[in-house]
């Protein structure tokens, strides 16, 4: 198999004893000993509850926090090593989009601001000029099923599932390989949600992206994902195909996780 | 009808804006016997949350206006009841959860006292929550209070309820905070429970845990609910019954089987195929085009019509009345019969 676009290995993370106003918080270890790989143009899903340590591991591929121990190799080169140069490049390469669509973007930034500014911040992996940015702002638009009418306008002229679709067209702004998707539809209605996912998929198809998708909503994993991992109190407790995993949980964590999913049958047990 | 603990008829509410008055209920018809678990469902901006708080009254009316309708719980109607026997109801008789356990607790107090609070506040208008005598002093009906608040915290599922009282909302989680809240709404023994999405901020196995103690209290206290939630997963596992909501209307309402196994409305069919289920091919999913509209001017006729694959002409003439395709299985669509899988009434 050729080189994981993702390698994680060995990652732990703790947060250190801290001592405030309110007195000692102790030592926290968010992450333990953690090896995940992620293959090039596949959707790789991460599931766990609030405070398992899935943004911990999040921002640790970004780098935006360095593991106590262990690696992450990027393409087989570990970020810990790199130059800031290499890293501006690499963050080209990596972008994310997060939960909370109506909390994530600028308010007083036109929609063309928005999708341009990354190209902004990367023109020198880029190199674009100004008319070719206002260009790829357009086809970003209509990538995701939005016009270039839209361009001018702003944040707040938008619906829930219209925003997230401005957040999916700036990641893909920088034309990345990997994109970090923080429950991208949690914060949206079902029918909203299955347009978002249907346009991921679609993405995905045309651009050959890999997908690292973190999510506690199982039935969106099991439906997006081709490769899962459960997390539970920073221990990875089970990896592996999505439907082996459904199918035949060997945890017990996976086993309470997926019985715990509200399925929309009606029960047998119901009168 | 006899028997019903709540019934709402042909609610209308509407509210002033700076454009205009939004039409925001269009006639909600709704009744809920005890031991039944109504399911509210259907997308942000359709009116659940507003029914839910119009049947305790909480919605500050200006700029909202009942131009038409009742809300008749146990055979008086809230909306022309005196505000002060309307507070008699409400903590007492009609109990509240709402969306984000988080901000519902008041940080600066402990839990228990705020326990404490809504029970005497429950026993100022019916002595018998408590258990001490009728003339017992403040004292006394303090610490009875504190008892059935520990009691009542050791019935949600915290352990350790009686030294968790003396605890602040921030040193419990997430879930236990709503267990909380639920606590609170169940201490004045209420007949109604109204929780909206009470678990949209929870984990799944935590959201387990939730619904299945909101069955066990209706099986042991035999009260009706009130369920707002957009998940018909959710509604499936835990209701009797669902009600449908799309842009202020009840488009479809029945018991859970028949609704989930023989949707007849159009909406609650895109519903459906909008959630990913084990059997759902990658990119084969269904989304529901087009949004909620403008309820300030409401399309005429159906109000699902602009984004209902089957609407015809005569859709939009007048809005469709409320037909029965099963036992107690209602819905409003003139296009009923075209749905396949509807056994014919």
């Amino acid at each position: 198999m050729s080189e994981p676009i993702l390698r994680i290995e060995n990652v732990s993370k703790i947060y250190g004893a801290r001592r405030s106003l309110f007195g000692h918080t102790s030592e926290v270890q968010a992450l333990k000993d953690v090896s995940i790989a992620v293959n090039k143009g596949e959707s790789f899903g991460l599931v766990g509850e609030s405070g398992s340590g899935k943004t911990t591991l999040t921002r640790s591929i970004l780098h935006l926090e360095t593991p106590t121990s262990g690696r992450i190799l990027f393409e087989g080169r570990n970020l810990a090593e790199m130059s800031a140069v290499e890293l501006r490049r690499l963050r080209a390469r990596v972008q994310i989009v997060f939960q909370d669509p109506y909390a994530s973007l600028n308010p007083r930034m036109s929609v063309q601001d928005i999708v341009t500014e990354p190209m902004l911040v990367h023109h020198r992996t880029l190199g674009l000029d100004r008319r070719q940015r206002r260009d790829r702002a357009a086809e970003l638009l209509s990538l995701v099923g939005l016009g270039t009418q839209h361009l001018t306008r702003y944040p707040h002229e938008f619906s829930g599932g219209q925003r997230q679709r401005i957040c999916i067209a700036r990641a893909l702004a920088s034309g990345p390989d990997l994109l970090l998707l923080d429950e991208p539809t949690s914060a949206l209605d079902v029918s909203v949600q299955a347009q978002v996912l249907n346009l991921l998929c679609d993405l995905q198809d045309r651009l050959g992206l890999t997908y690292f998708f973190i999510s506690h909503d199982l039935a969106v994993v099991r439906y997006l994902c081709d490769r899962v991992a459960l997390i539970y109190r920073g221990e990875l407790v089970e990896e592996g195909d999505t439907d082996d995993i459904f199918d035949a949980p060997n945890s017990d964590y996976a086993r309470m996780l997926i019985g715990a999913m509200p399925e929309v049958r009606v029960p047998s047990t119901a009168t | 009808m006899a028997g019903a603990l709540l019934s709402i008829r042909d609610l209308h509410l509407t509210m002033k804006s700076f454009d205009g008055e939004a039409h925001v209920l269009n006639g909600i018809d709704l009744e809920v016997r005890r031991g039944e678990i109504w399911g509210l469902v259907g997308e942000s901006g359709c009116g659940k949350s507003l029914t839910g708080l119009s049947i305790s009254r909480l919605v500050p009316s200006p700029p909202a206006r009942y131009a038409r309708g009742e809300i008749l719980f146990e055979g008086s109607d809230i909306l022309t009841l005196p505000m002060r026997d309307v507070e008699a109801l409400r903590g007492k008789r009609i109990g509240m959860i709402f969306q984000d356990p988080t901000t519902n607790l008041n940080p600066v107090y402990r839990v228990g006292e705020q326990l404490v609070d809504v029970a005497l506040a429950a026993a100022s208008h019916d002595p018998s929550v408590l258990d001490c005598a009728a003339n017992a002093g403040r004292r006394e009906r303090r610490r009875a209070a504190r008892r059935l608040a520990a009691e009542m915290l050791g019935r949600v599922g915290i352990p350790d309820a009686k030294t968790r009282l003396d605890n602040y909302p921030h040193e419990f989680s997430g879930g236990m905070r709503q267990r909380v809240l639920i606590a609170m709404a169940l201490i004045g023994r209420p007949d109604l429970l109204i929780a909206d999405e009470p678990k949209t901020a929870l984990d799944v196995s935590v959201q387990a845990q939730i619904l299945k103690l909101l069955k066990g209290t209706v099986a042991d206290h035999d009260i009706g609910v009130i369920l707002i939630t957009h998940n018909l997963g959710v509604v499936a596992q835990t209701c009797t019954h669902v009600a449908v909501m799309y842009a202020g209307n009840v488009v479809e309402s029945g018991p859970v089987a028949r609704v989930i196994e023989d949707p007849a409305h159009p909406y609650t069919r895109a519903l459906m195929a909008a959630i990913p289920t084990k059997e759902s091919r990658r990119g084969s999913l269904n989304g529901l085009g087009g949004r909620v509209p403008n309820l300030i001017a409401p399309p005429p006729g159906c109000r699902f019509s602009p984004r209902c694959p089957l609407a015809q002409p005569d859709c939009t003439r007048a809005v469709p009345p409320s037909v029965a395709v099963g036992r107690d299985h209602w819905t409003a669509c003139l296009r009923a019969k075209e749905i396949e899988g509807v056994a014919h009434v």
